[in-house]
């Protein structure tokens, strides 16, 4: 390796790639206050105000202002591309212009027509005979596969957001190690890890071999894309703004290759700390110059776009990529992982201004240092724009290098990636069991058509072991749809950039997902504790219900309907558990319909709760709304009673509290009262 | 022992130091006419707790109080339940709960024996009482909370006397709690109390008027504009004026 490590203190990550190892030995905490940080440049000011032109302009074209529709989207299918190339310090996007979206078919042809189509675009007739007639999609793969049972469950919505036609996402690469390496020394390794396959060639060695070489391929052809802009990526970076460059180039390439679900970053800042102090000790760039590189990735992750439809962005209430970015946290070994970058990142919010993206999530530990927490509260209160989640808990399972994808699913950075499963509707699970298998809204007989509820009081036992049926069902068929699914996605749109920065043998998390938990927990608890009168309709389906008395509600810290909450998660993921999974994976749930509790609401019927069809879901692990009458504490407190152990994919809650309630304006209360009398 | 309880909210961060449990009380003699909790005057409704059942619940949430917080009492006015609140007070102390007294002050007599042995035995486990003057003037009192105000001022200098740590805080309400002079006043009564900790001035607000609806009660400020956050800051500086000339005195004739 030539001089770009100089500097660094060496160690194991010289010899293999190693990130973390790199980051333990080089990075500095950083313990202080704000006071260091940069306001923009002139330049960064320039940049973004084209930017918020540009988004003008896209707003004012009903939120598209062009797409390629002729040109499928890979790592080299575009030349470069510039705001203003004169003034950008960090460079690259999708296609060759920004705003241009780029088109992505390999998740599934008729979502990339329909997606252009929607938004008034057509896709080149030759492409879509291509990709229909000589290339199959992930999407024709999987429809290839499915029975009439998914099928069923699918337009019902008891299984709904299943990534069979469109890309699954939520796979972070390593794209810190383009800078730390550069991709000649990525390309050996990766040479080093087909070679360690040997020669008995079983399926998955086959797979395997063939899944590097796919790998090896899209280094090479990063390579080539990084080059168009001017930078050689096959060496390290040589300093912090190659550093950064080279980052994004990584993160960029997995953006134009992949339309995922959610497109994450991972955790970056405090590995690009470490160039930025040796550089400010040698004194090759000031603060200035680094936020200013920073402000510009920043502004970059800003521009990352897809094209999609409006169905997509109503399941996902907008159009979020979910670059996410996990900063702080503690290490270990006990020491805080904030540095000065950590503070530069959020900075971006005062100098871009507000914006959710990219998704900056703080890991939150107790013990992280007094500067930091309170730069974070006063960016919470100023932009209303960062993400918590609790590092106490993520850290001894995951480590200290684990990144958030999407909003909550943590992952050790290169090591872990997840097979991305959506979710199974749980209260309408519920309601199947009322009804033996008969969907609520449709009356069409989408499960197994098991003896539905007989009289005119609901009987908490009876509902219990009924709903213990209708879940073993869900999970089952659930599970299958999302083994057909991975396998597909595999085949057919493999993400090769982002599997070539990790390791050989990843974990692979198979993720699956529940909503509408806290129905579930009102609903049983109303039936046991409130007496529930079942109304049915001409057809003999239950379709609302009568409840006389007062029942514990979710979100009161009340163990009587919490731990119902909790036994339903602990029972949902033990069912999830109990069947064959694609490739190894390993099994995890999530509670975190963040965004799409509206769509859910709109096609489940009224719940024994005393919730009305079409009323929204709480998101993610959330009580019902206003049914948590005891203040925060006690709302969080339900919350934080479900065991990560079974919902390891993550909890959401999502917290609203107007300022003034969260602690007295200091210009007006006066504490510790000690009159100066010279004043 | 049986307390009147209307409501209790677990994360209380405006009603005393930290973030606290704060349990508030039925029933109120006062009827201020700015009162937000019109709801807690009488004794009736609520729920019935015993003091374990509260700290039992103050238990399964106590992680969020262990950083400075702790239990505050409100209402209401919480010393209508003198004898339930000292049996609370006491059960939390025991547990090494910090305590805190949201009060009007309404309720103190000095002349009787029996009651003051009460206020003996409250404050020895009352971490900090947070004092309500609602105004200074004896007769602008009375206009506005139906009740005089000579016992609360004596209550403020009883809890000198016995060293228990005070907030005062103030209600201001734009054209009846405002004036500079009255404000001033105020601040020279408070600056003689060597137990002052902090001066908590609360700006007018109208969020209580949807619950006078509620309840079919007329709303007595109707029409009243909030209070902003100039006026309030301004408000507090008048305050201290008056604190700082009490304090000086008082320097001035220890010097003497």
């Amino acid at each position: 390796m030539g001089s770009e490590w100089n500097g660094f203190v060496g160690g194991e990550w010289q010899k293999v790639v190693d990130v973390r190892d790199f980051i333990q030995k080089n990075y500095t905490p950083y313990e202080g206050d704000d006071s260091f940080l940069a306001g923009p440049t002139q330049a960064t000011k320039d940049l973004w105000a084209q930017v918020m032109e540009l988004s003008k302009k896209e707003r004012e074209a009903g939120g598209v202002l062009d797409m390629d529709t002729k040109v499928v989207s890979t790592l080299t299918s575009h030349g470069p591309g510039y705001l203003d190339k004169s003034k950008e310090k960090i460079v690259g996007f999708q296609t060759d212009a920004p705003f241009k979206r780029g088109m992505n078919v390999y998740g599934g042809i008729r979502m990339a027509m329909k997606a252009c189509e929607d938004n008034g675009y057509q896709v080149d007739p030759e492409i879509v005979e291509f990709f229909t007639t000589h290339r199959k999609t992930h999407n024709a793969g999987v429809f290839d596969v499915y029975d009439a049972e998914i099928r069923r469950c699918r337009t019902n919505h008891i299984i709904t957001g299943l990534p069979d036609a469109y890309g699954r996402g939520r796979i972070i690469g390593d794209y810190r190690r383009v800078a730390l390496y550069g991709t000649d020394f990525l390309i050996e390794d990766k040479k080093a890890q087909k070679e360690s396959f040997g020669n008995v060639y079983t399926d998955d060695v086959i797979r395997g071999k063939e899944e590097i070489a796919e790998q090896i391929r899209a280094l090479q052809e990063l390579t080539k894309m990084a080059a168009s802009y001017g930078f050689d990526i096959s060496k390290p970076a040589s300093n912090v703004q190659e550093a950064i460059q080279f980052t994004y180039f990584g993160y960029l390439g997995a953006v134009k290759e992949q339309n995922g679900a959610a497109m994450s970053l991972g955790r970056t800042a405090t590995f690009l700390d470490c160039y930025a102090e040796r550089d400010l000790k040698n004194g090759t760039f000031t603060e200035e110059e680094i936020q200013e590189f920073v402000d510009h990735f920043v502004m970059k992750l800003r521009c990352v776009k897809f094209a999609r439809t409006p169905e997509y962005n109503q399941i996902f209430a907008g159009d979020p990529v979910w670059v996410t970015e996990s900063l702080g946290g503690m290490g270990v070994d006990g020491r805080t992982l904030v540095s000065k970058m950590s503070f530069r990142y959020l900075n971006t919010l005062n100098n871009l201004g507000t914006a959710p993206e990219p998704n900056l999530t703080v890991l939150w530990s107790t013990r992280l240092p007094m500067g930091w927490k309170q730069f974070c509260a006063k960016m919470s209160i100023k932009s209303s724009s960062i993400q918590y989640e609790n590092d106490d808990l993520m850290r001894p399972l995951h480590g200290d290098d684990y990144g958030i994808a999407c909003c909550v699913s943590s992952m050790v950075i290169g090591k872990e990636m997840q097979f991305f499963g959506a979710r199974a509707n749980l209260a309408k699970c519920l309601l199947y069991a009322i009804n033996g298998g008969v969907d609520e809204c449709t009356g069409v007989q989408v499960g197994p058509k098991y003896r539905p509820v007989e009289g005119d009081v609901l009987d908490y036992d009876d509902v219990m072991a009924k709903f213990d049926d209708m879940m073993d069902w869900l999970a089952r068929v659930y599970v299958s749809a999302l083994n057909i699914i991975h396998y597909m996605h595999d085949k057919y749109a493999y993400e090769r950039i982002e599997m070539a920065l990790h390791d050989r043998d990843v974990k692979r998390y198979f993720a699956t997902g529940v909503a509408g938990l806290s129905i579930v927990a009102d609903s049983l608890s109303a039936i046991k504790y409130a007496k529930v009168k079942p109304i049915r309709n001409e057809n003999g389906i239950v379709v609302s219900y009568e409840t006389e008395g007062d029942f514990p509600k979710y979100g009161n810290n009340d163990d009587r309907v919490d731990q119902i909450a909790t036994s339903i998660v602990t029972k949902f993921m033990d069912k999830i558990r109990s069947h064959h999974v694609y490739r190894n994976g390993i099994p995890t749930q999530s509670i975190l319909t963040i965004t799409s509790n509206v769509t859910y609401g709109k096609n489940t019927g009224d719940t024994p709760c005393g919730r009305k069809h079409g009323a929204p879901f709480a998101p993610g692990a959330n009580p019902l709304h206003q049914r948590d009458t005891h203040g925060a504490v006690a709302s969080l407190s339900s919350v934080a009673k479900i065991p990560f152990r079974d919902a390891q994919d993550g909890i959401s809650n999502t917290f609203t509290i107007i300022p003034g309630a969260l602690g007295k304006e200091d210009q007006v209360f006066a504490g510790d009262i000690e009159i100066d009398l010279s004043k | 022992m049986i307390g009147h309880i209307h409501s209790i909210e677990t994360f209380g961060t405006v009603d005393g130091p930290g973030t606290r449990f704060v349990v508030f009380f039925k029933g109120c003699p006062m009827r201020c006419a700015y009162c937000h909790n019109p709801d807690t005057w009488s004794m009736e409704g609520g729920e019935e707790k015993t003091a374990d059942e509260i700290l039992d619940y103050y238990d399964q949430n106590k992680e969020f109080y262990m950083n400075h917080g702790g239990l505050t009492a409100t209402g209401g006015e919480p010393l209508v339940q003198i004898d339930f609140l000292i049996e609370l007070f006491t059960k939390a102390k025991e547990k090494g709960i910090h305590t805190c007294l949201d009060t009007s002050g309404i309720m103190f007599r000095r002349n009787d024996p029996e009651l003051l042995a009460k206020y003996d035995t409250l404050c020895q486990v009352t971490d900090l009482v947070m004092l309500d003057i609602k105004h200074i003037d004896p007769e602008e009192h009375l206009k506005l909370v139906k009740q005089p105000n000579e016992n609360i001022l004596d209550f403020a200098l009883y809890l000198e006397e016995k060293n228990v740590p005070v907030w005062i805080r103030h209600v201001i309400v734009p054209g009846i709690t405002d004036q500079e002079e009255e404000l001033t006043r105020l601040g020279y009564f408070i600056g003689g109390l060597s137990n002052l900790k902090a001066l908590d001035v609360l700006p007018y607000h109208t969020m209580g008027e949807a619950k006078y609806k509620n309840l079919g009660i007329d709303y007595p400020l109707k029409g009243v504009p909030a209070l902003t956050s100039n006026e309030a800051i301004l408000a507090k500086q008048h305050i201290i004026d008056g604190i700082k000339k009490r304090r000086k005195e008082l320097a001035e004739h220890k010097n003497s």
